[in-house]
């Protein structure tokens, strides 16, 4: 592989990384806050509301539906107005974000929903209020599923970032194509892979140590 | 309902307070679920110090009952006044500074996974909003309290069932309650681990005066540590009094089939032979509490009339130290003159006596 194209791959990874991280923050940011409210707001739950709980789940599904290459284009006035521009890696990282917080949410949602009733019930039992119950008892208790959860999350928005070529972000999926395919630099397809394999497998890992350190339950 | 009155005089003093000091004060308490009640008119108070246990089968009301105490659940209608404040109309908000003064324990435990046990201890003063060092302090002491000090930088899941209910009372005592729900505390646990907590509850009781009141559907808890109780049944309560009082003269279909497993029962294979009219013996049930158990009851009968009579079967336990039992008694022979003195004579003793059946040859 020549020097250019190592330095291409090396600026490919950084832009990948970029892309994946901050979106996923932002999935985790706003993501956590919506699967609480699915739960709480949903019957039985701390902050019961059937009409929040059925209007939150059908903008989430909403958004679920699109496939990422059309909310890639469909987003690109959004884009517009929240960074300037809607080329470049900085312009992905909205449609990722929008794709990613529903994604997040639903899987949060499951997590949370686990929380056995009794320790809820008990929480009140002492007196708690809903952001006790929200602080010391959903998100600690169901925290190894969050955090598995957004290793997940985290794996997707890396094969999802490929696909953020197509608005001139850049990335390894966008290399890829581009060399790999388009031009026969064989070399250049296989060193994507290995290192997307790399980065996969260390976000696993990471994320599974961390479940295994915070997991109390067994 | 069957209030039991007779109640001696001692014991009379021990549990009956003024009732000014009234923890807890149920006044026709009803709630349903869907066409179901679940609490059909339920008036109750529980007194300042003692130990009250309602015991009714599953489905019986208990659970609903004990959570509209501290307003986990709301009743239709009826009043629930906890330290003389009516709390059944109380918004959340307003319910949570009283339920300070309310410890829960749970038949599950209940305990946080992802706190260690002294952290789920000092969980209550972290609501209140207390200092770091002060609900360390106090977890410190809760859990040495508990027999459980050693255990204060572990998790819930490292321990057994009796260490977390331990861990469970400690956490209910954290907030200094006035009162201590308990719902089937020990119905996750086996016999052994039961008598021990059990006799943690009591201690907790004495040393610090505290008021318990405890659902059940197990008798043997009640009668372990309960000074009066309450039987629940289709959400009614059917009898309510002294504990040694309800074991030795129950009334209701209910009690007595609750009591059947912990008091002696005729042998099936005597009940099965009994047959009406007449035989060689005559089975007798003798229910005996207080002084009518303390005499010598039977050497007095064989004394009286002429027997032979053979005892077939009894026991008599000791409830709250009054002694409460059952005998079964054969009477030998035909004669229905005779039998009605046996019966007369038992009675004049205090003894309640009801004719079981008879069975031909011998037993």
């Amino acid at each position: 592989m020549s020097p250019v194209l190592f330095e291409l791959l090396i600026r490919s990874i950084w832009e990948t990384v970029l892309m994946t991280g901050s979106s996923g923050l932002i999935s985790l940011i706003f993501g956590l806050p919506l699967g609480l409210a699915l739960v709480a707001t949903d019957r039985g739950g701390i902050a019961e509301s059937l009409w929040v709980n059925r209007a939150l789940g059908a903008i989430i599904n909403g958004f679920r539906s699109v496939p990422f290459i059309i909310l890639l284009v469909a987003l690109i006035p959004v884009t517009r107005l929240i960074v300037g521009t809607s080329i470049g890696t900085w312009a992905a990282i909205v449609p990722l974000s929008i794709a990613a917080t529903p994604y997040y949410a639903r899987i949060a949602e499951v997590s949370l929903r686990e929380v056995d009733h009794g320790l809820i019930e008990a929480a009140r039992a002492m007196g708690g209020n809903r952001w006790t119950i929200i602080r010391e008892v959903l998100v600690p208790e169901a925290l190894p599923g969050i955090v598995a959860g957004f290793t997940v999350t985290l794996v997707t928005l890396i094969g999802a970032s490929a696909m953020a070529g197509a608005i001139g972000a850049g990335g390894l999926g966008d290399l890829a194509i581009r060399y790999g395919y388009q031009r026969f630099e064989t070399s250049v397809m296989v060193a994507v892979v290995i290192v997307l394999i790399i980065l996969v497998c260390g976000i696993q890992w990471v994320g599974d140590r961390l479940v295994a350190r915070l997991d109390h339950r067994a | 309902m069957n209030q039991h009155i007779k109640a001696p005089a001692d014991l009379a003093a021990a549990s009956h307070p003024p009732a000014s000091e009234d923890v807890v004060r149920l006044i026709d308490l009803k709630r349903r679920f869907g066409a179901t009640p679940a609490l059909d008119g339920v008036s109750l108070t529980v007194r300042k110090g003692e130990i009250l246990g309602i015991i009714g089968r599953s489905g019986a009301g208990k659970s609903t009952l004990i959570r509209c105490l501290n307003g986990l659940e709301r009743p239709d209608s009826g009043e629930v006044f906890i330290e003389g404040c009516e709390i059944s109309r109380l918004g959340e908000r307003e319910l949570q500074p009283l339920r300070h003064r309310i410890g829960m324990i749970f038949q599950h435990f209940n305990l946080l996974s992802a706190k260690t046990v002294e952290d789920n201890v000092a969980l209550p003063l972290k609501i209140e909003g207390r200092p770091k060092a002060e609900r360390l302090a106090r977890a410190a002491e809760l859990l040495e309290l508990a027999g459980l000090s050693e255990k204060a930088k572990a998790y819930p899941a490292s321990l057994s069932g009796g260490q977390k209910q331990r861990v469970g009372i400690a956490r209910a005592l954290a907030a200094r309650p006035a009162l201590l729900l308990s719902d089937e505390a020990t119905s996750a646990l086996d016999p052994e681990t039961t008598r021990s907590i059990l006799a943690l509850l009591k201690d907790i009781n004495r040393q610090l005066g505290l008021t318990i009141l405890l659902i059940t559907h197990e008798m043997e808890v009640i009668r372990s540590i309960a000074d009066r109780v309450a039987v629940i049944d289709a959400g009614r309560i059917v009898e309510l009094g002294p504990v040694w009082s309800v074991f030795a003269d129950p009334r209701s279909e209910i009690t007595k089939s609750l009591l059947g497993g912990i008091r002696p029962q005729l042998p099936d294979e005597i009940a099965s032979r009994l047959v009406p009219g007449t035989g060689a013996e005559t089975i007798l049930r003798i229910d005996v509490a207080g002084e009518a158990a303390r005499a010598p009851l039977l050497s007095d009968l064989a004394t009286a009339l002429p027997g032979p009579f053979r005892l077939v079967h009894g026991g008599i336990d000791h409830v709250q130290q009054q002694p409460v039992g059952t005998l079964f008694l054969a009477v030998a022979g035909n004669d229905e003159n005779h039998l009605s003195e046996v019966i007369a004579f038992l009675k004049a003793r205090h003894g309640r006596v009801e004719v079981l059946g008879h069975v031909a040859g011998s037993v």
